[in-house]
């Protein structure tokens, strides 16, 4: 094994000689891929480093005042839009997957329409959803900035994300099992809920935890429908900021950059976790 | 019963499939509803051409942003694609197989992290560089295009290393049979072939970069005026929008709306453009 990779090296190695245009190409490609991997490890550990130190009990007072820019009200207001976004976009995104799937003829146009939409949503910029959860939730339905405009802004933008990787899960069942189901007698509905989505749970989940970490780190859409209080509102339709929003509020007024840090810091290891879930999900569907 | 059952989940079903339908449409008429009487107000050539944004003036010509947006993104651009082109020939044809998921799992984590957590490192890392570089202020066109450059990564990589993995393996191994090295037969058989892949990865790239708002205000200096040059500062059409939309009232406000408009018509287009070169990608064998 040893000696067959070292030949291989040696070959590579000849033809370089003879090729000096290869050669380059060949430093180009690891000089680049070492540039893009040593931004990322550098942004980590940059903001890690300088953060960690900045975190301290104060961060997480359940006020919000002038002396102590706790950030604790926007945690608080990230899990609870987080979490009414989700129970408004999955069940939404999984049933139209489920459309698009089981029910919906492959030629049909009224697919075409759907699947361009989801494509159109899924490239429009969050500054835009912004605007529109401004124009729509918070003008035109007098909800204001509140949590709510906020979470329904959130919904259009992840639902086309929840409906692909749905969409892809029920794909990956086999159509075996929903010939084994019909055969027993079970109509489409009971084998739609009791085996397919069954088995396309890990992939919906993936799909979540992308959600989730979009949600966490969006700014531009929030703004201007969530608003940018930096208290637990009293109730949805309060406005309330972020982690993301009150990041860019402390690092923005320049006086709390400590805090800042130490935002930024709880930010990346938020993400890192998702991404984290993803990757074990992903294993275990590639697992079967 | 059940019967009847089937028939209403179905119709459920698709009374949801229409939600993205439906938000389509609603974001388009109320940004077209808002935002069009005001450029009518303006006229359309003052409004899209006019070089001088001064509301307190009713001067409201966003030419500057425009440029600023296109300027900032041709940035990022030239610096992001050759790294993310030759990274992603890394992914699909270098990298070892026990290291690989290593890497991707990094792709990925870079395409997370939030623009604020970007936006922060460009203000205290790549702004006080150019800063100290230049001697003046160091929030500018270049840290704002470096910076993109940076976020457009993953987006690039990913759009590119699938089209690389989808070309036929017999066309990098007929090029070896020819006698041409590793790196001949990627770069003059495979990439050629993936290039309307590539080409696509690319515009996705140009409009992540054209639609980011929070990283680009926090480095670019936001002067509303002409862009002059690298080293100076510029505002671009999304950062205008965050930056005046909490004030605003009245036209300036529709205004700004407007200016939404102008940037969700440039998505539109990019996102047609990606959409038609997907659709041109076939090997015929």
């Amino acid at each position: 094994m040893e000696t067959k990779k070292n030949s291989r090296l040696q070959q590579r190695l000849r033809e370089y000689a003879k090729s000096p245009s290869s050669a380059i190409l060949a430093v180009l490609v690891m000089l680049c891929t070492a540039i893009t991997f040593f931004v990322l490890l550098f942004l980590i550990v940059f903001i890690l480093v300088k953060g960690v130190t900045h975190i301290t009990p104060d961060l997480f007072s359940f006020t919000y005042t002038t002396e102590n820019a706790s950030l604790m009200p926007a945690l608080i207001n990230t899990l609870i839009m987080t979490a009414l976004s989700l129970v408004i976009a999955v069940p939404i995104g999984v049933a139209s997957a489920i459309f698009l799937v089981e029910y919906a003829g492959k030629g049909s146009k009224l697919v075409g329409l759907i699947r361009i939409t989801a494509e159109t949503l899924s490239g429009i910029p969050s500054i835009v959803y912004g605007l529109f959860g401004l124009l729509f939730f918070a003008t035109t339905l007098h909800w204001g900035y509140s949590l709510l405009s906020g979470s329904f802004t959130l919904v259009i933008m992840i639902l086309p994300l929840i409906m692909r990787t749905t969409e892809e899960a029920l794909k990956a069942v086999p159509d075996s099992y929903r010939e084994a189901s019909f055969g027993l007698g079970a109509g489409k509905l009971r084998t739609i809920f009791r085996i397919v989505l069954p088995s396309a749970v890990p992939g919906i989940l993936a799909g979540v935890i992308l959600a989730t970490g979009r949600i966490v780190g969006e700014t531009a859409a929030l703004m201007y429908t969530a608003g940018t209080v930096a208290q637990v509102p009293k109730s949805l339709m309060g406005s309330g900021r972020t982690l993301a929003v009150h990041m860019y509020a402390l690092s923005s007024e320049g006086l709390y950059m400590d805090q800042a840090y130490a935002t930024a810091v709880i930010l990346l290891v938020i993400v890192l976790l998702i991404n984290w879930l993803s990757g074990q999900l992903a294993k275990r569907i590639a697992k079967g | 019963m059940n019967q009847i059952k089937e028939q209403v989940m179905k119709i459920v079903f698709l009374i949801a499939a229409c939600t993205s339908v439906l938000a389509v449409a609603l974001i388009c008429i109320f940004l077209f509803a808002n935002g069009i009487p005001a450029i009518g107000e303006i006229g359309v050539f003052k409004f899209l051409l006019g070089e001088l944004w001064r509301p307190s003036n009713n001067l409201y010509g966003i030419l500057p942003m425009i440029l600023g947006s296109i300027y900032v993104t041709a940035g990022a651009i030239i610096l992001g694609v050759p790294v993310a082109l030759f990274t992603s020939v890394f992914m699909a044809r270098y990298c070892p197989k026990k290291i690989y998921p290593f890497f991707q799992s990094a792709i990925n984590l870079m395409a997370g992290v939030p623009s604020v957590v970007y936006g922060f490192f460009g203000l205290v890392l790549i702004v006080p560089m150019i800063q100290s570089a230049t001697g003046r202020d160091g929030s500018t066109m270049l840290a704002a295009s470096v910076l993109l450059a940076i976020m457009i990564l993953p987006t690039i990589i990913g759009v590119t290393e699938s089209s690389l993995r989808s070309v036929p393996e017999s066309y990098y191994e007929g090029s070896l049979a020819l006698g041409a090295t590793h790196e001949r037969s990627i770069f003059f058989t495979i990439i050629p072939a993936a290039k309307s892949g590539i080409v696509a990865g690319i515009v996705l790239g140009i409009g992540r970069a054209v639609g980011e708002t929070m990283a680009v205000i926090m480095v670019a200096g936001n002067q509303a005026r002409m862009p002059a040059g690298l080293f100076r500062g510029v505002r671009t059409l999304t950062a205008n929008i965050v930056l005046e939309m909490g004030y605003a009232a009245d036209l300036h406000r529709e205004a700004l709306i407007a200016t939404g408009v102008v940037l969700f018509v440039f998505i539109l287009l990019i996102n047609l453009a990606v959409s038609l070169l997907n659709r041109r990608t076939h090997y015929g064998d």
